[in-house]
């Protein structure tokens, strides 16, 4: 892997004016090098998208500076979309078209050649195990084909980089791991994806680095396993207690050695612990009544989502 | 490849997507282009006079020669928002279709252009397609004679172009589910007083409607073509439609690109 950077971004604000201006990004700086699968990882609302749409030319910044293999994406919108392809949250394929016509005529929007664009267009068919349905209209497919051939669609014209916004949005879990494993393959062929995401397990399963973002910002940026790995705890509990206060259990619970912290939360405290297995029990009989309800979460993207913000994703 | 010839490759490939569209769905063009005309023509030009109840004409030429221009820039006009008013608002505010073409390496204002363009192409189409019809099925004689096939030509070009401006500018004004309502707010008015069905010369009698009319594109594309297909019968100066066309174009054209923009960039 080679450190340039594919994709750079620099103090990146916009705010949508309206009745209500809504500051959507608050100064993000953000480097995605050649060849990484890079992850945005937030919840609905954290400002992703629309980083996304300022990368992609779609929506101008109120201020910062984007630069595409670079190329200013600002200054020259339509040069830096030679090298870029995107799939956006919805189905934008052409309902006029064929499903062999919606990849063949993007090859043309591309300056392909007719036989150019036909053979790319078969060869991509065969590729994403489309071939069968290239006589197929748009209507005609369900939600996981659709996504398969906007992502055929994406990379048709051999871009540096393919943006995924929210890829897996609204698939079944079958069509969720299908893509999971096209977004693989497409990144063994060495292409550059920066993709968002409001799954955690999705961007630990296939990101090489992840950048955590809320309300706007970039609130942390690495490996999945180095971002594990700074969250100091191996598990979580979530105690789910009868009465609203629970300091004078938080106060208890501190107390033990496997312990790294309390805090609370809208329905009682989480404890985070680095101890080895037999905690469980502990915290049980020093919790007694009060325990009304427990979960256990094994450390991952969401434990250090709620280390960082106090809630988690879906809230 | 460098930036301008890809430019021109985009552009040519919209074209291309749209023609092939426009073939797949070919009966459909001609039902629409074909039906309105044939059949005004049908009961007003040729029943009429033979239930001995044809309209009475100026100079005593047939009602067949005063509308033969009128429903040839009726059909140019119609396309505009049929082939291009229709389907953008919904690619634009339904679907988002449109996005695949806007994320193509041609300026997005070349999108709206290629847009324009198509649909002149569909209008000429319709104003060859629509020709015979006017001119055979009248029961009286029609009167036609190009005297100068240079005007017809721009005029044909221009009223196709000014179409074309004025379905991209409703197209990225209004909603799809509020689509329906163009027909009765702007469709139906701008066709009655879009000298149609009479030249503007003879709008001096209701002289507020004469002048009134002269705000509506419609008004010189089919005095435009009374000035190019039947000289016989009153009609604007030739400079006068061309000079209006032209302004209509300039005015709706950067309309509609500037809503084009405003509804694909956030």
């Amino acid at each position: 892997m080679t450190t340039a950077p594919i994709v750079s971004i620099e103090k990146l604000y916009k705010t949508y004016t309206g009745k209500v201006p809504i500051e959507a990004v608050k100064g993000i700086d953000l480097s995605v090098a050649t060849g990484e699968l890079f992850g945005l990882l937030g919840p609905n609302g954290a400002g992703k998208s629309t980083t996304i749409s300022v990368c992609t030319t779609r929506s101008l910044p109120t201020s910062g500076k984007v630069q595409v293999a670079a190329i200013d994406v600002i200054a020259h919108p339509a040069e830096a979309r030679r090298y870029m392809g995107v799939v956006p949250q919805y189905n934008t394929l052409d309902r006029q078209c064929t499903i062999w016509e919606n990849i063949y005529f993007h090859c043309r929007y591309f300056g392909f050649g007719s036989s150019q664009a036909s053979k790319r267009t078969s060869e991509l068919l065969e590729m994403f195990k489309l071939s069968e349905r290239g006589k197929s209209f748009v209507r005609e497919l369900s939600g996981g084909l659709a996504q398969r051939v906007q992502i055929a669609r994406a990379i048709a014209h051999n871009p540096t980089i393919l943006f995924l916004d929210e890829p897996s949005a609204g698939l079944d879990p079958q069509s969720r791991l299908a893509l999971w494993d096209n977004i693989r393959t497409l990144r063994q062929q060495g292409i550059t994806i920066l993709l968002t995401t409001h799954y955690m397990e999705e961007a630990d399963e296939l990101c090489d680095r992840v950048a955590i973002i809320d309300h706007g910002k970039i609130l942390v940026c690495d490996t999945p396993e180095e971002l594990k790995r700074g969250v100091e705890a191996q598990k979580i509990f979530e105690l789910h207690l009868r009465q609203a206060d629970g300091s004078a259990l938080a106060a208890r619970l501190q107390q033990l050695r496997e312990v790294a912290s309390v805090e609370s939360f809208s329905e009682g405290l989480r404890v985070f612990t680095t101890g080895s297995d037999g905690i469980l029990p502990r915290i049980v009989e020093i919790a007694g009544n009060n325990l009304r309800d427990i979960s256990v979460n094994e450390t991952s993207l969401e434990t250090v989502f709620i280390k960082l913000t106090g809630r988690d994703l879906r809230e | 490849m460098n930036s301008s010839a890809l430019r021109w490759r985009a552009f040519w490939g919209m074209l291309l997507r749209d023609l092939s569209v426009l073939r797949r769905e070919f009966i459909a063009f001609l039902i629409r282009t074909v039906m309105n005309p044939l059949m005004f023509v049908f009961v007003f030009t040729y029943l009429f006079p033979k239930m001995g109840q044809g309209f009475q004409s100026p100079g005593g030429v047939g009602f067949g020669t005063v509308i033969l221009p009128g429903l040839i820039a009726v059909g140019i006009f119609f396309q505009g928002i049929m082939a291009t008013a229709l389907p953008l608002s919904v690619e634009i505010g339904a679907t988002r279709e449109i996005h695949d073409r806007v994320m193509s390496p041609l300026p997005v204002q070349m999108v709206a252009v290629e847009k324009i363009v198509f649909s002149a192409i569909q209008s000429i189409f319709a104003a060859i397609v629509i020709f015979p019809l006017v001119y055979f099925i009248p029961a009286t004689q029609v009167h036609v004679h190009v005297a100068n096939w240079a005007t017809l030509i721009v005029v044909v070009l221009l009223a196709s172009l000014v179409s074309g401006a004025v379905g991209l500018t409703i197209g990225v004004s209004v909603k799809p589910q509020q689509i329906g309502l163009i027909f009765g707010i702007i469709v139906v008015p701008v066709t009655f007083l879009g000298c149609v069905y009479y030249p503007w010369g003879l709008l001096a009698h209701v002289r507020w409607l004469q002048i009134v009319v002269l705000l509506n594109p419609l008004v010189y594309m089919s005095e435009g073509l009374r000035t190019a297909l039947t000289p016989s019968l009153p009609h604007m100066p030739v400079w006068a439609s061309l000079l209006a066309l032209t302004v209509s174009l300039a005015l709706l054209r950067s309309t509609g690109m500037k809503g084009f923009l405003a509804r694909i960039l956030s």
